[in-house]
Formats: structure tokens, sequence, C-alpha cells
């Protein structure tokens, strides 16, 4: 190809985001995860490859929730690929860590090693309400027993995008094109999404915000997943 | 000469010819425990580890502390066999066999483990077929297989002659498979050569592998970023624990067997004095490891490594980590630093101590860090399920029925070694303390000058 490979990234505005879950929920019916049962989130076993953190800041009367929308970091130098016995979780070359169900062997060191607790396992069989297993996507693999997953970036999308661009003979456009689920559906508008190293996209300028920030970026993980701080 | 001598040793072949209701009463227990065991793995493999008490962030708990405990318990046979060999420590003789025997045994359940921690155990050909040498567990595949291998061989060769004994006193169906195993030894001046030398070989090959086995456990840990796991001490940490278990476990099977089968005569207090003594020089290595390895995170206080520190130290595991420091520490050291206490009842209570000890140990190090994640929203909680205690008890009687199925079909003590120690032993033994000595051993001269 010989041209610059894109390296897909998200900005979250925790300025806008408003907590209203509403990507949780949108990643949920993209990715085919299963809704939770009561007892599987009494014992800590929930899958939802996007949550929102909250965190109470400070006491009554100076108290102040904070949120944080947490999904797969994306690390540029990931902890829980290096470690996979098998190879079933990999960095694609265009920056995506993604899962490969089905040569998971479950022995879930790669969730182990996660410095963000964003690897999820399959801790028994899925299963759906009737009406929402005919509302499955098609274009999601539905994850059995016994393995790991984690946020894709919904790269079926990126792999949706990708064929409309073979067809009409260019490139996935840096932006606007391939956006994940959770990134459509913020009605607060928080979430941006992009070629970080395209410089004409709005994520890259926006990671050269002041606000901007990185969790726990000492790790030397290289997220590509930038938040920017509540300015207050 | 040929028939006394094995009237000599006839009470090493007795355990082989005569079984007593006690034993079969032993098996159907631990046969029991097995198959209970078997039900609970069923139940897993149907339902999906959610019958575990795992979680998430908690992912790893009762089967990864057996594995690396299992492990440990596998460093004392071979490894210890090996380096009394070596050193050509003449006490050696009764112990080898029955230690290589544990590392052999042991070894399965210590893999056997990874097994059951799997959430796709059908998939565990794919370690081979997809193997990806940058995961130190595949390190640990490696290692562990090639570890195996030769602690097999390394027994199997040093039981050629006792096989050859066999082959022609058992005449029962056992026979045949005896035949097979001897190789035709006829003890000849050149098997014998060739023997010896092969021994040499293994011994020595089979040292760098045992240290490297628990090593790369440590690393499955170490190599992680994870608080209080990201350690390089982790590596001669994990293998001197793995050492102090290993000879907790062989001394318990040695004072078993010895009192089952009236093994007195040969293994004598002076065993259980020299192994009691390498128990309180392991007992104080270990300490020193574990009192570096926590004075360094609680000096550098980082908050993160410190959540974790003060979760055992005075937090949810404290009982967990001060019964290990008790079990470990303060009830071997107080028995073994004494000379009185330093005896077979006494060695007995240490052995078992140390061997819960290091389990804790191997608890309190796998799952306080999981439960206390770097993310502070991410805390989490872990109870072993009954289906987690159930294959702990299977697998501990799962060795224990192997262990004794081995008694009845092999000498548990090296029947040729105790002879060559009569026969040769004694003889090259006062040879060598004459060549260490001044001039010519200077034996003669006070014998002399005494006249």
């Amino acid at each position: 190809m010989g041209q610059a490979m894109p390296r897909w990234g998200m900005v979250i505005d925790l300025d806008r985001c408003s907590g209203c879950r509403g990507c949780v929920v949108a990643c949920k019916q993209e990715n085919n995860i299963a809704p939770s049962t009561q007892e599987q989130a009494q014992s800590s076993r929930m899958i939802s490859w996007m949550n929102v953190i909250t965190v109470v800041d400070g006491d009554y009367p100076d108290a102040k929730l904070r949120l944080l929308p947490m999904l797969c970091q994306q690390c540029e130098n990931p902890p829980c690929v290096r470690v996979c016995p098998v190879g079933a979780t990999q960095k694609s070359s265009q920056g995506i860590v993604g899962q490969i169900y089905p040569r998971c062997i479950g022995c879930r060191y790669c969730a182990s090693a996660c410095p963000y607790q964003v690897k999820y396992f399959n801790w028994s069989p899925p299963s759906w309400p009737r009406e929402f297993e005919q509302s499955l996507n098609p274009s999601v693999s539905v994850r059995p027993k016994g393995v790991i997953e984690k946020c894709t970036f919904c790269v079926q999308r990126l792999q949706r995008a990708r064929d409309q661009a073979a067809f009409e003979g260019r490139k996935v456009r840096s932006e606007g094109e391939y956006v994940p689920a959770c990134v459509e559906s913020c009605p607060a508008k928080a979430m941006y999404f992009g070629d970080l190293d395209d410089h004409s996209t709005e994520v890259a300028h926006l990671v050269r915000d002041t606000r901007a920030f990185r969790v726990m970026d000492e790790l030397g993980t290289e997220p590509n997943i930038i938040y920017l701080k509540e300015s207050t | 000469m040929e028939n006394r001598d094995s009237d000599q040793d006839a009470i090493l072949f007795e355990p082989l010819l005569k079984t007593g209701p006690g034993y079969w009463l032993l098996i159907f227990v631990l046969v029991c425990t097995v198959l209970w065991g078997g039900y609970a793995y069923v139940t897993q493999f149907r339902l999906g580890l959610g019958v575990t008490g795992l979680n998430r962030p908690v992912y790893w708990g009762f089967y990864i502390t057996n594995f690396v405990f299992f492990v440990g318990i596998s460093h004392a046979g071979t490894l210890i066999s090996a380096i009394l060999r070596l050193c050509q420590a003449e006490w050696r003789r009764p112990i080898t066999r029955m230690a290589e025997a544990i590392t052999v045994l042991v070894l399965f359940f210590g893999a056997g483990n990874i097994l059951l921690d799997l959430g796709r155990p059908d998939r565990l050909l794919y370690m081979f077929i997809y193997g990806h040498l940058t995961s130190p567990l595949m390190w640990d595949c490696i290692s562990i297989t090639i570890y195996l291998i030769g602690s097999t061989t390394y027994l199997y060769v040093a039981m050629i002659p006792d096989l050859a004994l066999l082959r022609d006193r058992i005449t029962d169906w056992r026979q045949p498979l005896y035949r097979v195993l001897a190789l035709g030894w006829s003890g000849s001046h050149e098997q014998e050569e060739r023997l010896q030398t092969a021994i040499a070989i293994l011994a020595i090959a089979v040292i760098p592998i045992a240290v490297s086995v628990h090593t790369v456990v440590s690393w499955v840990f170490a190599m992680t970023i994870q608080p209080m796991w990201h350690s390089s001490i982790f590596g001669p940490y994990f293998v001197v624990g793995a050492i102090y278990s290993g000879i907790a476990a062989l001394m318990l099977t040695m004072i078993l067997l010895r009192k089952i089968y009236h093994l007195e005569d040969y293994l004598k207090e002076i065993h259980f004095e020299y192994l009691g003594e390498l128990l309180l020089a392991m007992c104080l290595l270990w300490f020193y490891f574990t009192f570096a390895e926590y004075l360094t995170a609680f000096y550098g206080h980082e908050p993160i490594e410190m959540r974790i520190f003060w979760a055992k130290v005075t937090g949810h595991y404290a009982p967990y980590f001060w019964t290990m420091v008790a079990t470990d520490f303060v009830i071997p050291l107080a028995i073994l630093c004494n000379r009185k206490t330093r005896k077979i009842p006494g060695i007995a209570v240490a052995s078992i101590s140390v061997c819960i000890g290091m389990w804790l140990e191997r608890f309190t190090i796998v799952v306080p860090t999981l439960v206390n994640p770097r993310l502070p929203w991410a805390r989490g909680s872990y109870a072993p399920s009954w289906v987690e205690i159930s294959l702990f008890a299977a697998f501990i009687a799962g060795f224990i029925l192997l262990y004794a199925i081995f008694i009845k079909l092999f000498p548990i003590i090296s029947i040729w070694e105790v002879r060559e120690g009569r026969e040769q032993g004694v003889a090259e033994v006062t040879e060598r303390l004459r060549g260490y000595l001044p001039g010519d051993g200077g034996i003669d001269q006070p014998a002399k000058a005494g006249s």
C-alpha cells in the first residue's frame, strides 16, 4: 500500500459527559452482549465493554460526582497481548486490540495482566430473552462460555467501511465514516473518534488540548483513548 | 552371598509382596475423593467457570494457587536427590527414590491445575499449535514439560538395577512389566559404568531445569505490571519457597513410610537430623526473602502497593498472612532450632506446618493483588466454591493414590544403591577421607605412635 496506516483513537470530553449511559446500552446492542442477570451482577461477573465509572469527589456539601466512561484503552503497548500464550489477543495493523474468540483458551492471563480491568470473561454460556435473540447483530459473533471478550472499537464497522472504500477505490476517511456505536450514540456529543495520526481530524486536534490526559499514563501502555479533564 | 544380601534387604521387597487391609481402605478413601473431584470437574465443564468463586477482577484463585503449590512440592525430589548425589553424600541412598517419585507424581497435579483453570480445556492443544513465546505461561509449559521428562528419566534410570532384581524375584503378573523395564540389566561391569555416567549426566542436567521451573512459575506473576507481583526478587523467592515446601513434603513422606513399612533400619535418626538442618536453613532463607520483599514494598510506600500490603498485614488477608508467618517461620524455627525437638515427632509437626504455610504463601501472593487492582473502583472479593475445594482435595488424594500405587509396583528405597553403599561406599569413603588428609592419609601414623 505504501500509505501510512490510520491509528484509530477516541477522545472523551468529561465536561460534556452527562452519565446517561447511552454508550453502555449502544455497545451491548451493537456487540451482542447478553444482558446481565441479577446473580451475575451480585457476583461481579457482568460483561459490559463500556462502563461509566462514578466516583464521588469530596464530602457533602462540596461533593462532586465524577464520571469516567471506561472501555478498553486500545493501548499502543498492550500488556494483555504479550502474555497471551496462544496469540488470541492481538493488535491489528490499525492499532485495534482484538480478541480471537475461537482461539482463546480461557486462561484469563490477559485479564489479570490488564491494569484497566477491561477484559471480560464468559463465566457461563450467554443467554438472551427471546425478543433480544431475534435482534442480534449478524456482523458480530456470539461468544461461547469460557473465553475472554473485549471492546474491539466495533471492528465490524471498520470492516464495513473498508469494504465500501475498497469498492469505491479509496481509503477509509479519517473521520466520520467509521465510528463505534458508543460514539455514535452519545447524545451529549462527549465522544470523538478518528485517526489520531491525521492532523486534520478533530481527535488529533483535541489530543493537543491542555485538558487531555490518559488513564495511568505512567505505566507506558500508551492508550489510544484520551480523556479531556473536567475544567471545574 | 547373593542370597544373604537379598535377605538382608528383604524388608524393602515387602511392600511389593504383602498388602494389608489398611492399604485397601486407604485406596478406597482416595478413590472416592478422586471420584468426587471428577464429579466437581464435570459440573464445571458443563456449566463453565461460573461454578467457581472467581469473578472480575479476581480472575485467578484456588487453581492457580494450587498450581504454584504443587509444582513447588515437586522441587524437593529430583533436586535434592541430584544435589546429594553430586555431593557424594552417602546418607542419600535410602532417600533418593522416594524423593524422585514425589517430583514425578506431583507434577501431574501441578500441571493439572492449569487444565482446571482453563475456560476452554478442549483447546489445550492450541498451546502447541499457536504457542506464543512472548507469554510466560508458554515458558511454564515448556519448562514443566522438560522437567517432567527429565525427572521421569532420572527416576527411571536410577531404578533399572532394582527392576532387574524384581524381575528375578517376583513371579506374578508384574514380571513381564519388570522384564521390559529392566532393559536386560545383568549387572555387568560395562552396564554399571554406563549407568553411573547416565545418572551423573542427568543429575547435573536436572538441577538447572528444576531451578528454571519455579522461576518461570514466578514470572507468570512478576512479568505483569500488577502491584506486589512485579518484583525482580520473585524468581529466587519462589525457588526457595518451592524447595522449602518440597523438603517438608519429603520428610513427611519419609516419616510415614518409615512408620508404615518399618524402615527404621534404613531411615535413621541421622537422616532426619541432616534433612531437618536443611529445612531450618531453608526456613531462614525463606524468611529473608519474605522480609526483603515486604520491607521494600513498605519502605517505598507507593499507594498502589500499600493497599495490597495493608490488605495482607492488617486487612482482610491478615489471618492468612499471619498464619503463614507462624507456620512458615515461627513454628518450624522454634522446633528446628532446638536439638531436643529436632527429632522425628518435632520434624513431623514442622513439616506439616511448612506445607500449610507455603500453601498460604502462594494464596496470599495470588489473590490479594487481584482483589486490589490499580484502579480503585475495581475492588473485588473472592471465596472458593465447593467445586474448587473439592478439586483441591481430589488432587491431593490423587497424588497420594498414585504414590501408593507406586509403592506397590516399585521399591520405595533404592535397593541396589543401599547395597552399593554397603559393598563399595564404606571403602570409598574411607579412601576419600584419606585423600583429604595430609601426606599418605595419616591413618597409619597415629596407630604406630599409639603402639
